[in-house]
C-alpha cells in the first residue's frame, strides 16, 4: 500500500469536560477520496481545524507528506500543499472572484514581499488564476467581486482557489453546502475527476455526493471514529445505521 | 482589468485636488500673501502623514491610534539634529563624532530609519492583538512616548525643542515659504506614488487580503502577520518623514505633536478623505486645514463643526470625501 499523504495518529482535544476529539486516528492515501462523515457535533470541524491548523491538538501527531506538522500554523501547512476549502465561504469580498484565486497563485510563487510590479499587469499570476477559475467554470464571472456572487459561486470559487494552490491534499469542509441538487451533482463530477491530482479529504453531509465519490469512510461520533471502511461496509455497519443513517435514512 | 469608469474617475479627482493643492500657494504668492502658502505647505505636510497612515489603516486596516508617535519621532529627530549641528555639539563621539545635521535629506532619512526602528517593536507587539485591544495598545506606547519626551529636560522637555535655523535642502532656500512648500509638495507626490506602487503590487494584495479576511489569506498560505507588520512599519516611515517637515515647517518640535489628539487628528483626516483611497489623505488634509482655517477664524469652537462634519462622513459617506465624488473602490 502506498505510504498515505496524511497520517493522523491518536488526535486529542478537549474543551472542558468535552472530548471533542477522542483519540481519532486516520489516513490519506494517494488517488483516494476519503469522507468524513458524522451527525452534528461530532467534531468534524474540530478535527479539520486541527488538521488545517487553526487549532492545537492536547496530544497526538499529524503527519503531512511524511513530516510531523504539529508546529506549523495554518499558513505554512498551505504552503505545504494543504488545499482547503471552507465550510462557510471565506474569500476577500472586495476582491474580484480572479483576485482571490490570484493570492493563491502569489502565494504558490512565495512571492508576497514583492513591491513594484503591479499584480494586475503580472501574467504570471492572471493565467495560472484564470486556469483555474475556467476549470471550475467560474471564467466567466472572473471580474465580478466576491460579494456579488451568488452563494453556489463562491463554492466554486472556494474550489478554484484550493486548485490554484496546487495542493498535494485536499481539505474540503462541506463543499456541497447549501447548493442546489444540479450544482451539487456537477461538483460531485468534479471532485470525482480531482482526486487523480490529489487526495481529498471530505467532509460532507450530502449522502448522494459521499456515497457516490468515496473510495473510504470514516464515521466520527462523539470525537470518535467508530467505522471506518468501502462504502458498502460502511452502509451496512450496524453501529453506523444507528448512530448516524438511521437519522437521515 | 480594472474598473475602467471608476478608476479614470478617481485618478481624476486626485489629479485635480493635487493641482489645486499646487496652484493655492503660487496664487498666495503672486498676491503677496506668504501666510497662505503656509497654510498649503501645512496641508502639504498633513497630507503626506497621512498618506504614511493610510497605508496601515487604510489598505491594512490597522487602526493606529497611535501615530502620533511616529509623526513625533520624526519631528524630534530633526528637532535633535538641526539643534546639535547648530550648537556644534556631537550627539555621541563613540565610535565616532556625530554632529547632527541640518541638512534636510540626511534629516529626513534618520527620521524615517528612527520612526521605522521604533515601529518594528511596537507593530511587533501590537498586531498579536486585533480590534480594540489593538487601538489601544498603539495608544499606550505613543502615550508612553509623549511623556518620555516630556520628562527629558535635554530636548526642551514639555517645554518643545525651537530649530533655530531651518534644516537647508541642496540648491533651495528653505527659508522662502515657497521653496519650502514645494519640498513637502514634492515629497508628497513621491508618497502618492509610492502608495500607489505598493497598493498595487503583491504585497499590497496580501495587505488588502489580510484586511478583509485574514483566514482566507492564511489559508491560500500567506502568513498576515509579517505582511501587517511590514506594513505598519513603512506607514510609520512615512509618517516620519511627514513629522520632520512638521518642524522644520513649524521650526518648532513639542510633545504635542506625540500627543494622543494627534494619533486622533490623522486618523480623521483618513477617514474624511476616504479611508485606503489613493489621494483620500490629500483631500482629508485639505479639507481638515480650511475648516481649522475658515471655522477656527470664526469660532474657538471650531472642532465642534469639525465633529459634525465627521459624523456626517461616517454616517453617510463612509468612503470619504473622494468615496463620495469618485464612488465605491474597486479592486480589477
Amino acid at each position: 500500500m502506498a505510504e498515505p499523504v496524511l497520517s493522523i495518529r491518536d488526535l486529542r482535544k478537549t474543551f472542558g469536560a468535552l472530548k471533542a476529539t477522542d483519540g481519532v486516528s486516520l489516513d490519506l492515501r494517494p488517488g483516494e477520496i476519503h469522507a468524513l462523515i458524522g451527525p452534528n457535533g461530532a467534531g468534524k470541524s474540530t478535527l479539520i481545524h486541527q488538521i488545517a491548523g487553526s487549532l492545537r491538538p492536547d496530544s497526538g501527531s499529524i503527519r503531512f507528506l511524511g513530516q510531523d506538522v504539529g508546529e506549523l500554523g495554518v499558513a505554512a501547512r498551505a504552503r505545504m500543499g494543504l488545499g482547503r476549502s471552507f465550510q462557510i465561504s471565506s474569500l476577500a469580498l472586495e476582491f474580484s472572484a480572479l483576485r482571490n484565486v490570484m493570492l493563491a497563485v502569489q502565494s504558490r510563487q512565495a512571492s508576497s514581499f514583492r513591491f513594484l510590479k503591479g499584480v494586475m499587469r503580472d501574467r504570471s499570476l492572471i493565467e495560472p488564476a484564470m486556469a483555474a477559475l475556467e476549470r471550475t467554470g467560474l471564467a466567466p464571472r472572473a471580474h465580478v467581486p466576491a460579494a456579488e456572487l451568488s452563494h453556489g459561486e463562491r463554492r466554486q470559487l472556494e474550489i478554484a482557489i484550493a486548485l490554484a494552490l496546487g495542493p498535494k491534499t485536499f481539505l474540503l469542509d462541506e463543499p456541497m453546502a447549501g447548493m442546489g441538487p444540479e450544482g451539487s451533482r456537477a461538483l460531485t463530477a468534479f471532485l470525482d475527476g480531482l482526486r487523480q491530482e490529489a487526495p481529498i479529504l471530505l467532509v460532507e453531509h450530502d449522502m448522494d455526493a459521499v456515497f457516490a465519490l468515496a473510495d473510504r469512510i470514516s464515521v466520527l461520533v462523539y470525537g470518535r471514529i467508530i467505522a471506518s471502511g468501502t462504502v458498502d461496509e460502511i452502509r451496512s455497519h450496524p453501529d453506523v445505521r444507528r448512530a448516524y443513517l438511521g437519522e437521515t435514512a | 482589468m480594472r474598473d475602467g469608469v471608476g478608476m479614470t474617475r478617481e485618478t481624476a479627482i486626485g489629479l485635480f485636488l493635487v493641482a489645486v493643492l499646487l496652484a493655492f500657494p503660487l496664487v498666495a504668492s503672486a498676491m503677496g500673501e506668504p501666510f497662505y502658502i503656509t497654510l498649503a505647505t501645512r496641508m502639504a505636510v498633513l497630507a503626506l502623514a497621512a498618506v504614511g497612515l493610510n497605508v496601515a489603516l487604510g489598505l491594512g486596516g490597522l487602526v493606529s491610534f497611535g501615530h502620533a508617535a511616529f509623526f513625533g519621532i520624526g519631528g524630534y529627530v530633526a528637532g535633535i539634529l538641526a539643534s546639535h549641528a547648530f550648537n556644534q555639539e556631537p550627539i555621541f563621539s563613540t565610535p565616532f563624532a556625530f554632529m547632527g545635521s541640518d541638512r534636510m535629506p540626511v534629516v529626513w532619512l534618520f527620521a524615517m530609519l528612527v520612526s521605522a526602528l521604533v515601529a518594528l517593536p511596537i507593530g511587533a507587539i501590537s498586531l498579536r492583538t486585533s480590534g480594540v485591544y489593538f487601538i489601544m495598545i498603539t495608544l499606550a506606547f505613543a502615550q508612553m512616548i509623549y511623556y518620555f519626551a516630556m520628562s527629558w529636560p535635554a530636548y526642551g522637555g514639555e517645554d518643545g525643542l525651537s530649530i533655530l535655523s531651518r534644516n537647508t535642502f541642496p540648491g533651495l532656500n528653505t527659508a522662502n515659504p515657497l521653496s519650502l512648500f514645494a519640498v513637502c509638495y514634492g515629497l508628497l507626490l513621491v508618497a502618492l506614488l509610492v502608495f500607489a506602487v505598493l497598493r498595487d503590487s503583491r504585497f499590497g494584495a496580501a495587505l488588502l487580503a489580510s484586511r478583509q479576511n485574514a483566514t482566507r489569506l492564511a489559508a491560500v498560505g500567506i502568513a498576515p502577520f509579517p505582511v501587517r507588520l511590514a506594513a505598519f512599519v513603512i506607514s510609520a516611515a512615512i509618517t516620519g518623514l511627514a513629522g520632520a517637515l512638521y518642524a522644520d515647517l513649524n521650526r518648532f518640535v513639542s510633545p504635542s505633536m506625540l500627543s494622543w489628539q494627534m494619533s486622533g487628528e490623522l486618523i480623521v483626516l483618513v477617514i474624511l478623505g476616504g479611508t485606503g483611497r489613493l489621494f483620500g489623505p490629500v483631500a482629508g488634509a485639505m479639507l481638515f486645514v480650511m475648516i481649522e482655517f475658515v471655522l477656527g477664524g470664526i469660532t474657538e469652537r471650531w472642532q465642534f463643526f469639525l465633529g459634525l462634519i465627521l459624523l456626517g462622513v461616517v454616517l453617510f459617506a463612509r468612503g470619504g470625501l473622494v468615496g463620495v465624488l469618485a464612488g465605491k473602490v474597486r479592486h480589477g
